[in-house]
């Protein structure tokens, strides 16, 4: 079976800090893996190492049996990469440097031309095809970069955050793309978007600090989640405590209880009967993110600020 | 099954994006590459009314060759910094020789309206025997692959276009600027003259000149400036396929 084996992968820089430490996992190298996690979380890194980029510091990984440290010429023929700060090549056209690309891997130029076209057409691009680069919109030029590596003939994508800047209709394009391609791909994604991975993912890591803190498909990442839903109360002043469960708050400062689903319904009537503003879904992988990411506000010290009950 | 890759290719996707396409969809590229190398020699052969323009044409060719090496370090700083071009080249089938050496060719290529130029100049002005045109090519291709060895090299510890700029700068100054290239050794006052022996440029001007007949060396000398650009040219070069960063650590 086709695997993808990171073996205790670490990456210290110069400066000392562990980007990476003690990565350890295996993943089918087939689907979608979508690798999620906060600025500087490691994410670049590890796709960066496992595409060949960057040598780790200790550990290895192999993806389809090729060691990516020790037969790295072997990988470079099955993967392509497009990188987290790619740009496609600001004086030349969507067309010559796809064709450039393809040129790069050894097609010749009629293969390169064909396959240029084939991609751009899927991707809903070819009216740009004679523009400058320069000239196209933020989205355009990344669709570009994910036309050059899907119309190579790679079979394992790695892709940092290929949807960033794009506008929702364009990212859903690319979604609609990307589930297509995974069908005889691999592709190896990382996202700050959390419903771009719940959406596309057959499988997604949560890296936090350079450690993989939770790794499963969505249902084995809620099963690793003490309490399966989740309360988001509107307002500071509403919260309550829950019988059991965890409060922990989100980015925009929102209060969320996650709690059990009796202990939900009956923190529902509560809130109800109490008219705050609230609302109650099962965890979503944005939830499992803060709760994986984010200790429960118990567990944080309140030493300026009120505790929020 | 495996697929055929060609290596021709490979080698003709650098051509293509850093040079070819460029003259395509910026023709002033062309006037500004066939000037490039134009304005030192002007000035010189006004100077000397004329007497020099031989030995200038000869300096304006390796002045060419090392122009090379500067713009390649320059370039791939640029396609490797800002637009992550290396990263995605890194992870595909082209080796860094592959890349480098079509990078190479590429320059080559940028220079090819001056080298049209300058070649009919020297075919006109510069007359010398088999061996002295054979000299004066050999010369030609040592100091391109010394350049380009040495634009490698700094284009892997750039992280930055400023950086690369700092680069070009020392690097101008140093192998360009000092070396009595579109004029005699002889014009250079002592002590100064020995600061243009830093250059491997110097030692190629004088074979160059020797060559053309109009300024004679004696044989220890041209041996000693031979043996000098061939081992500085093999060190960098060597260097360049060792301590290059292909794969960062």
């Amino acid at each position: 079976m086709k695997t993808l084996i990171c073996d205790h992968i670490s990456k210290r820089y110069e400066k000392g800090k562990y980007a990476l430490s003690d990565v350890n996992f295996s993943i089918p190298a087939k689907g979608i893996f979508a690798l999620i996690g906060r600025n500087g979380a490691g994410k670049t890194t590890l796709i960066r190492i496992l595409s060949t980029q960057l040598l780790p510091t200790s550990g290895s990984a192999t993806i389809d049996g090729i060691d990516v440290v020790e037969q790295e010429g072997r990988l470079r023929d099955i993967i392509a990469c497009v990188p987290q700060e790619a740009r496609a090549v600001g004086w030349v056209t969507p067309k010559q440097f796809i064709v450039s690309y393809l040129m790069w891997r050894g097609f010749s130029i009629k293969e390169s031309t064909h396959r240029m076209n084939e991609a751009m057409k899927r991707l809903g691009i070819q009216k740009y095809m004679d523009s400058p680069n320069r000239v196209l919109s933020g989205g355009t030029k990344r669709k570009v970069l994910v036309a050059m590596a899907m119309s190579s003939e790679a079979r394992i994508l790695f892709l940092d955050e290929p949807t960033t800047g794009l506008d929702p209709i364009s990212r859903d394009e690319l979604w609609k793309t990307l589930m297509k391609l995974k069908k005889d791909h691999f592709i190896f994604l990382t996202t700050h978007y959390l419903e771009e991975a719940e959406k596309l993912a057959d499988k997604i890591g949560i890296l936090e600090g350079g450690k993989i803190m939770a790794l499963g498909t969505m249902e084995e990442l809620r099963r690793k989640v003490k309490y399966p839903y989740s309360i988001k109360i509107l307002s500071k002043t509403g919260m309550i405590k829950p019988k059991y469960g965890d409060i922990i708050r989100g980015v925009d400062g929102q209060y969320q209880i996650v709690t059990t689903e009796s202990e939900a319904n009956r923190l529902s009537k509560e809130l109800i009967d109490r008219k705050v503003r609230f609302s109650m879904n099962p965890l979503a992988l944005e939830d499992i993110f803060y709760y994986i990411v984010k200790k429960p506000i118990e567990e944080e010290q309140y030493e300026d600020e009120e505790k929020p009950y | 099954m495996k697929m055929k890759r060609s290596l021709i290719s490979q080698l003709n996707a650098s051509i293509m994006v850093n040079a070819i396409y460029a003259m395509i969809n910026y023709p002033i590229v062309l006037i500004s590459t066939l000037l490039a190398p134009f304005s030192l020699l002007i000035v010189i052969t006004f100077v000397s009314r004329g007497s020099l323009l031989p030995i200038a044409v000869g300096g304006a060719l390796i002045m060419t060759m090392i122009s090379a090496g500067t713009s390649l370090q320059q370039d791939l700083s640029h396609l490797k910094n800002d637009f992550k071009v290396q990263d995605m080249v890194v992870s595909s089938p082209t080796s860094s020789w592959i890349y480098l050496v079509g990078m190479a060719l590429s320059e080559i290529v940028y220079s090819m309206p001056a080298l049209i130029v300058l070649a009919v100049l020297a075919a006109l002005y510069i007359s010398s025997n088999a061996a002295g045109y054979l000299a004066i090519i050999a010369v030609l291709a040592i100091m391109f692959v010394f350049s380009v060895s040495l634009g490698f090299i700094l284009s892997t510890y750039s992280s930055d276009i400023v950086q690369s700029w700092a680069f070009s700068g020392i690097v101008s100054t140093i192998i360009s600027a000092l070396p009595p290239v579109y004029y005699p050794i002889t014009f250079i006052p002592l002590p100064f003259r020995y600061l243009a022996y830093i250059s491997p440029a110097t030692y190629a001007a004088e074979i160059v000149q020797n060559a053309t007949g109009l300024i004679s060396f004696s044989n220890t000398t041209i041996l000693i400036d031979w043996a000098v650009i061939i081992i500085v040219s093999a060190i960098v070069a060597g260097l360049a396929i060792k301590k290059s960063k292909w794969r960062e650590d």
